[in-house]
């Protein structure tokens, strides 16, 4: 291009601005379309459910407190990740997950699978103090959770306001929410939602006619 | 002969000090945190000072506080004096001062108790983000008021960077927030799952680009011909580089999500861009660079220019890093362990924090009517102070990012892996203390610039001699950027 075409730019504030503006949309455009199309047009597997009412509670709890900061929930499609965590995380398993939780720093392990791999007992002891159980852990103290008590038409207006947004609730859910959550601690429902990460939505291996299911392990390299 | 006009430095005094403060502020709530994680009981059982609810105050603190009053101050500063006109709008200029103290206030006093969206570098709830978008919609309003009231015909290539830096993060910061509130203190964001997280990475990755990139590289292309007193190396290749830059940087954020359950395609096409973006990233530090040469003298005697110099070094060293990292097969190594957190410390207080107090050095003496700095010892210390303590806690968080990576990935010679999670944290423990202590030195070093600082300004704050108002000369009549050469 001619210099007198880029002396305009130079000289115009307008047209420099709107070209700006142009050139930095162009990525954005390209890269989150198609996924929100494709967002879109996938429909959620049977196993994967929202969240019930104590689970959303403790979402919502774990997204407080910042657990993101040193915990993913994001197994990669690595060899020795899987044979860490378990089957590698799937787009379907955070359907319903507002906002993301895939983190991006382990100063602690990943938690995307951790359901059922401890006792509730454990899970307990290890918030309240967490040296208590592993001492040679990091990770700090969460004393305050087990005296916190969750709020049962708090939770039911987050589930309307998720209805809004196109989660699955029924009338009957929001209707019951506040008996789900009722005389539970912070604490029971932070346990609640960990103790079914990885539980009720891992990838079951896919069906097809004549073929029995293939074990991940033995399909992976 | 001078126009009866003034140049308006007040509201840049405003936000140099508030730079300092929060610089002070937001380094210390680090030094906290990284503490923390060498020493967890230190949270002492509050959850207010917990590791997990103090981190997200430290970025905002250092980025949008520290780094967003500097790149304000320094942006007023320099579409001033580039366009040889006064800024538009006084009063909508002190408003977005005022308000942008607010907002990092409010943000700094409800995310530690738990009001926070969990995203990565965009945790303050709606009602602030409402906050952020006025307020930065009055500062391109008056950024671009003072561009159209210019008198120099040509648009110099500091307020090129500036005003991308305005567009794009106004634009990224209004997509990322998009959430439905159910209360006051908690809402839920519009997108979810795979969609959230690639949004998230498209924001949080050019918060990256356009804030800590961008706007700095404004700085520097006005600062460092200034204090190197001569011309840009080439202007040509600044306009190459900065189209170059804003257009690649946008495509580059899905590289925070390899090996993820985002789409292959997108992950790869991230990677592709980072790699190319290693050009323009080079271009423009060898710019600024070589913009020194033949005044390399200079950094005997003048501190600012040292930090200038070792900023444009880090720039270069960190985005080499970052493309490196962009390769997939480096990130699985890489990803998640405490390289990262090297990579971005580099990058911020080795490019970000050294060109904002280089360039503060230079901007207040001239901002507060004084013929110098006050003290050119304590600049020269606090170069020292920041530069080794900004080498120690890379270095440290590079040697514990590389062991955490080697030793998750470990296998013995039967295939299973030879490391339980809590064996690489025990290896890099000792690490996380070297890390803070470089944390402490940087932080002493910023008592000494406010120190310093404060005494450059003792005559204008004694009022004995208000700071000097700077005339604004008559711009030469049909200035022109100096005629290209014919060929090569």
């Amino acid at each position: 291009m001619a210099y007198r075409h880029f002396e305009f730019i130079e000289k115009h504030a307008w047209t420099l601005g709107i070209l700006t503006a142009v050139m930095v949309s162009l990525g954005g455009l390209a890269e989150i379309t198609p996924l929100f199309v494709q967002a879109h047009s996938v429909k959620p597997p049977a196993n994967v459910k929202p969240y019930d009412p104590l689970r959303l509670a403790g979402r919502d709890v774990y997204v407080r407190e910042g657990c993101y900061l040193c915990h993913s929930q994001m197994i990669r499609a690595l060899r020795f990740e899987t044979q860490r965590y378990g089957h590698f995380s799937t787009a379907e398993e955070s359907l319903y997950d507002r906002p993301f939780q895939w983190g991006s720093k382990r100063t602690g392990p990943d938690l995307a699978r951790v359901g059922g791999k401890y006792s509730d007992e454990w899970q307990r002891a290890h918030l309240l103090d967490p040296r208590a159980v592993v001492p040679q852990s990091n990770m700090p103290a969460y004393p305050w959770l087990a005296t916190a008590s969750v709020d049962g038409t708090d939770i039911a207006a987050r589930m309307r306001t998720l209805r809004t947004l196109g989660d699955p609730y029924s009338d009957a859910d929001i209707g019951g929410a506040a008996k789900a959550v009722q005389g539970k601690t912070d604490l029971d429902a932070l346990v609640a939602y960990l103790q079914g990460l990885g539980i009720a939505n891992e990838p079951q291996p896919a069906q097809t006619a004549g073929t029995s299911p293939v074990p991940i392990e033995e399909s992976s390299p | 002969m001078t126009s009866t006009e003034y140049y308006n430095d007040h509201v840049v005094r405003l936000f140099l000090l508030a730079s300092a403060v929060w610089g002070i502020i937001g380094m210390l709530i680090g030094m906290y945190a990284a503490a923390e994680l060498a020493w967890p009981s230190l949270n002492l059982g509050i959850s207010w000072m917990t590791f997990s609810h103090i981190r997200p105050d430290h970025t905002f603190g250092v980025i949008f506080a520290f780094g967003g009053s500097a790149l304000m101050g320094t942006c007023y500063y320099v579409v001033q004096r580039t366009g040889h006109t006064r800024l538009a709008w006084g009063g909508l200029a002190e408003f977005t001062f005022w308000g942008w103290q607010l907002i990092c206030v409010l943000a700094m006093a409800t995310m530690p108790f738990g009001i926070t969206q969990s995203k990565e570098y965009a945790e303050p709830e709606w009602f602030i983000d409402i906050l952020i978008a006025i307020v930065w919609v009055s500062f391109g309003a008056v950024f671009f008021a003072t561009l159209a009231r210019r008198r120099i015909h040509h648009i110099y290539v500091a307020n090129w960077y500036y005003g991308a830096f305005i567009i794009a993060v106004g634009l990224l910061h209004i997509v990322n927030n998009l959430a439905v509130p159910v209360s006051l203190t908690k809402s839920y964001p519009i997108y979810s799952g795979v969609v959230d997280a690639m949004v998230q990475w498209w924001y949080g990755h050019n918060a990256v680009a356009f804030f800590l990139t961008a706007g700095f590289l404004g700085m520097m292309y006005y600062f460092v011909p200034r204090q190197a007193q001569q011309p840009l190396w080439s202007y040509r290749f600044s306009i190459v580089n900065f189209w170059a830059l804003i257009s690649i940087y946008m495509w580059a954020g899905s590289h925070h999500l390899m090996y993820t359950a985002l789409p292959d395609w997108v992950q790869s096409v991230g990677m592709a861009f980072s790699l190319v973006l290693l050009m323009p990233s080079w271009g423009s530090a060898a710019n600024g660079l070589l913009t020194f040469n033949g005044s390399w003298h200079r950094l005997k005697s003048d501190p600012a220019a040292k930090f200038m110099v070792i900023a444009l070094v880090f720039y270069a060293a960190a985005t080499f890093e970052g493309s490196m990292m962009a390769i997939k097969t480096v990130n699985s190594l890489s990803h998640y362990t405490d390289w990262t957190i090297a990579h971005v410390h580099s990058g911020s207080l080795g490019w970000v924090a050294m060109i904002t107090i280089g360039s503060l050095y230079a901007m207040a003496p001239r901002a507060l009517g004084r013929p110098a700095m006050h003290s050119n010892a304590a600049m020269e210390l606090h170069f020292w102070l920041h530069t080794s303590g900004t080498l120690l806690y890379v270095i440290a968080m590079w040697i514990a990012g590389v062991t955490e990576g080697m030793m998750w990935r470990a296998t013995q010679a039967d295939g299973t892996l030879t490391y339980a999670f809590i064996d690489s944290l025990l290896a890099i423990k000792p690490l996380y203390a070297v890390r803070w202590f470089g944390g402490v030195l940087i932080w002493l070093g910023m008592w000494v610039m406010a120190w310093n600082l404060w005494y450059t300004a003792a005559d204008a704050r004694k009022r004995i001699i208000k700071p000097i108002p700077v005339p604004i000369p008559e711009p030469v009549p049909l200035q022109t950027p100096a005629p290209l050469p014919v060929s090569g």
